[in-house]
């Protein structure tokens, strides 16, 4: 006996929406047993973990500015994702923008103005489209895969950066600890709320989320962007070009992840450390496919997972469970948005004879 | 209904009065620490601090603590949420955490926070460190005496004063014993990460020490060691388990005393702020059993412990030479606690060049 997807003939759209949030449902369902399991009150484990975060004010702004960066690189990656082009490197993209972003503050520290902060965010944005354009140009130019370029250069930039703050760019006045100066008041983004510690980072991706949503739905360009996407050869006869759409996929997202970066820098860590994201351009591959690649799901999406990261705090203090805690549910609720996306889309077809010299078609 | 109602009702407020007298009762001390409480080195031996702490005080106070808090934004709001769910007393336990401990207590002014290691006070932060060269002077005499080369491997974490001043203890030590001996430097550029450090001691071993040291968190140079048949020095914890025929001795940290100590003073409401600096004496640091050396070597190092106990030696002092052969202090001056807080230069017989 074997086990065989078979494709299904039509993929139910009542499915394809509820899909994440039954995925969701699972996840909690299957963290609650594993609370069981380690002995702890599952309905007080997941109160702590899923409802105690968003029952302070506080609480609310940290969410806020963890999700930030989430939700920025996700809808980048939606566009990507859509054109068919699979930019996994965006947390190079994020690390390279940071870097251009913090130049002005940390080598023209002395420089101070009203203009300081913009240019940042634009140096930002194009320290991460130049960095994006490596794999572009190899795509389009050389045929190369970018899956994988992508994903080698997010090494290559976390390297710069670990060089760049233990050697050219480490703070003077540091103890010859491995970070850069810290950013003037005109190098910090503001709080956008007096109530916490929410910076402007959070508008940002807020707007580029409305932004991609209206262009995706009521432009060509989104037209453009879901036929080349779907169907290049439905494309080519539209008069579309999959190379122009290499470059602008992978530049509008690089863009994105590098605003991203400056923005993290800049309102939530005001310096370079050797390690500026805890992997938020991979967790945002999650979001993005969380958020079924819709822009303003991805806003829900990038909410959700940054509640794990603050909910495995608070389990941690009120119930007593470790912070790797965290890393199931993300992972389970990364496993049940994929299985569920499978199935909707592929039919389990248990295979009894022996032979197997059937049809494969549909199996992967 | 009514006595359902009743019931409900009485159940609330003995739920109530329950943790209403509770939360009165018990003083919350918190804990933050940059790595995982069973790592066998750093953050171990704050939380067996932790542990002897409730051991002590604890009718009187409960403990909590966040583990694998990385240092920047999440340090910050892991503070924060301890400071919130009405912690007193926080302890943060890396030096990373400076900046983040004084910007939640200028939120908190009500919250006393004490921070290891680092040097930036505030009317309700005090800060908090060992002196560790003192054993550090003792391993370099032990080191100088095991020597068959006359040279020690040290793996050192970031070229912080902490860090100098350690690595310039030890040195001093062996040549006190051996004027010739020499140590070489590997930067693993980490307090916590077993894989590098492994690669740092058989590096080192290879260039022909035959003593090894470290100033990380892991046992993994002691394994090395142990696999390499050369002795070794465990740090933070005992590490005598990772090499039982290895281990010398090993500086361990014992917070204990000093959680005891400063929480007493906050219940007493006698906490202020301070910026404490305690050695062997103090108990805050105590070496490890003396294992796998001759019984001479062992004597000297027991009398050296109680000289240092006794004040009657103090490793910093003259004559020295820094590395480059200039004159630091003169013959019997013994160097001042700030010097040390800030060291950034070598002493002679240090065959590495200052990441600068």
């Amino acid at each position: 006996m074997r086990i065989e997807l078979e494709k299904r003939a039509k993929v139910s759209t009542l499915f394809s929406v509820l899909s994440p949030f039954i995925a969701f449902l699972l996840t909690i369902v299957f963290g609650g047993i594993m609370f069981a399991l380690l002995g702890k009150n599952p309905v007080a484990a997941l109160y702590s973990f899923f409802v105690e975060p968003l029952s302070e004010v506080w609480s609310l702004h940290e969410l806020a500015i963890k999700a930030a960066p989430l939700i920025m690189i996700g809808v980048g990656l939606s566009v990507c994702f859509r054109s068919n082009n699979w930019n996994i490197g965006a947390e190079g993209q994020f690390i390279m923008g940071a870097i251009a972003g913090s130049i002005l503050p940390v080598v023209f520290y002395d420089w101070q103005s009203p203009l300081v902060l913009p240019l940042m965010m634009l140096m930002g944005m194009l320290g991460g489209a130049l960095f994006a354009a490596i794999p572009a140009f190899l795509k389009a130019h050389m045929n190369t895969n970018e899956i994988l370029t992508s994903l080698m250069l997010v090494y290559v930039a976390q390297l710069f950066l670990d060089w760049l703050v233990r050697g050219p760019w480490r703070n003077p006045g540091g103890m010859n600890f491995p970070e850069t100066r810290t950013f003037a008041v005109d190098a910090i983004l503001p709080e956008m709320i007096a109530s916490g510690r929410t910076h402007w980072g959070f508008a940002f991706a807020i707007i580029a989320a409305v932004l991609v949503w209206f262009m995706m739905r009521y432009t060509l360009k989104g037209f453009e962007i879901s036929v080349l996407g779907q169907s290049e050869r439905a494309g080519r006869f539209a008069g579309f070009s999959s190379r122009r759409m290499i470059w602008f996929s992978m530049l509008l997202s690089g863009a994105f992840a590098g605003l991203a970066g400056i923005s993290e820098v800049s309102g939530a860590i005001q310096q370079l450390r050797p390690v500026i994201s805890p992997g938020y351009g991979f967790t945002a591959i999650i979001v993005a496919f969380l958020g079924r690649l819709n822009p303003l799901g991805i806003v829900a999406a990038g909410l959700v997972l940054a509640l794990t990261y603050l909910g495995g705090e608070a389990a941690q203090l009120s119930i007593g469970v470790s912070e790797k805690v965290t890393r199931v549910f993300q992972g389970l609720l990364l496993f049940f948005v994929l299985s569920c996306d499978t199935l909707i889309h592929y039919r389990i077809k248990l295979v009894f004879e022996r032979l197997a010299a059937t049809s494969t078609e549909g199996s992967r | 209904m009514k006595k359902l109602l009743l019931a409900l009702a009485s159940t609330a407020a003995a739920i109530g009065f329950a943790t209403g007298a509770s939360a009165q009762e018990k003083a919350k001390i918190c804990f933050v620490y940059v790595g995982s409480k069973t790592d066998g080195g750093w953050t171990q031996a704050h939380d067996i601090g932790r542990q002897a702490l409730e051991k002590q005080l604890g009718d009187k106070v409960e403990t909590q603590f966040l583990e694998n808090v990385p240092e920047g934004p999440d340090a910050e709001r892991a503070i924060e949420r301890l400071a919130r769910s009405g912690c007193g007393l926080i302890f943060t336990t890396s030096f990373g955490f400076m900046d983040a401990t004084i910007k939640i207590a200028q939120k908190f002014p009500d919250v006393k926070f004490e921070h290891a290691t680092g040097y930036k006070t505030a009317p309700n932060v005090a800060t908090y460190n060992s002196r560790f060269y003192e054993g550090r002077y003792i391993q370099g005499q032990i080191a100088a005496k095991m020597s068959q080369k006359g040279v020690a491997g040290y793996i050192a974490s970031f070229p912080i004063p902490e860090v100098v001043m350690g690595i310039n203890s030890f040195v001093i030590g062996a040549r006190s014993v051996n004027p010739d001996f020499k140590i070489k430097v590997v930067w693993a550029n980490t307090w916590f990460d077993p894989g590098k450090e492994a690669d740092a001691a058989k590096a080192l071993v290879d260039q022909g020490v035959d003593i090894l040291t470290q100033h990380t968190d892991t046992t993994a140079p002691m394994q090395v060691a142990a696999e390499r048949g050369i002795k070794a020095f465990g740090q933070a914890s005992d590490m005598i388990a990772a090499g039982p025929n290895t281990q010398l001795t090993a500086i361990v940290d014992t917070w204990g005393a000093y959680y005891v100590k400063r929480t007493q003073a906050f219940l007493d409401g006698k906490w202020e702020t301070t910026s404490s600096w305690d050695g062997l004496k103090d108990g805050i640091l105590t070496m490890a059993p003396y294992t796998n050396m001759p019984d001479d070597v062992k004597k000297m190092a027991e009398e050296t412990e109680a000289k240092i106990k006794s004040g009657e030696l103090k490793p910093f002092t003259g004559p020295l030479k820094k590395q480059d052969g200039s004159e630091w202090l003169a013959a019997g001056v013994s160097s001042d606690d700030g010097t040390l807080l800030g060291m950034n230069f070598y002493v002679e017989g240090v065959d590495d060049q200052l990441p600068k």
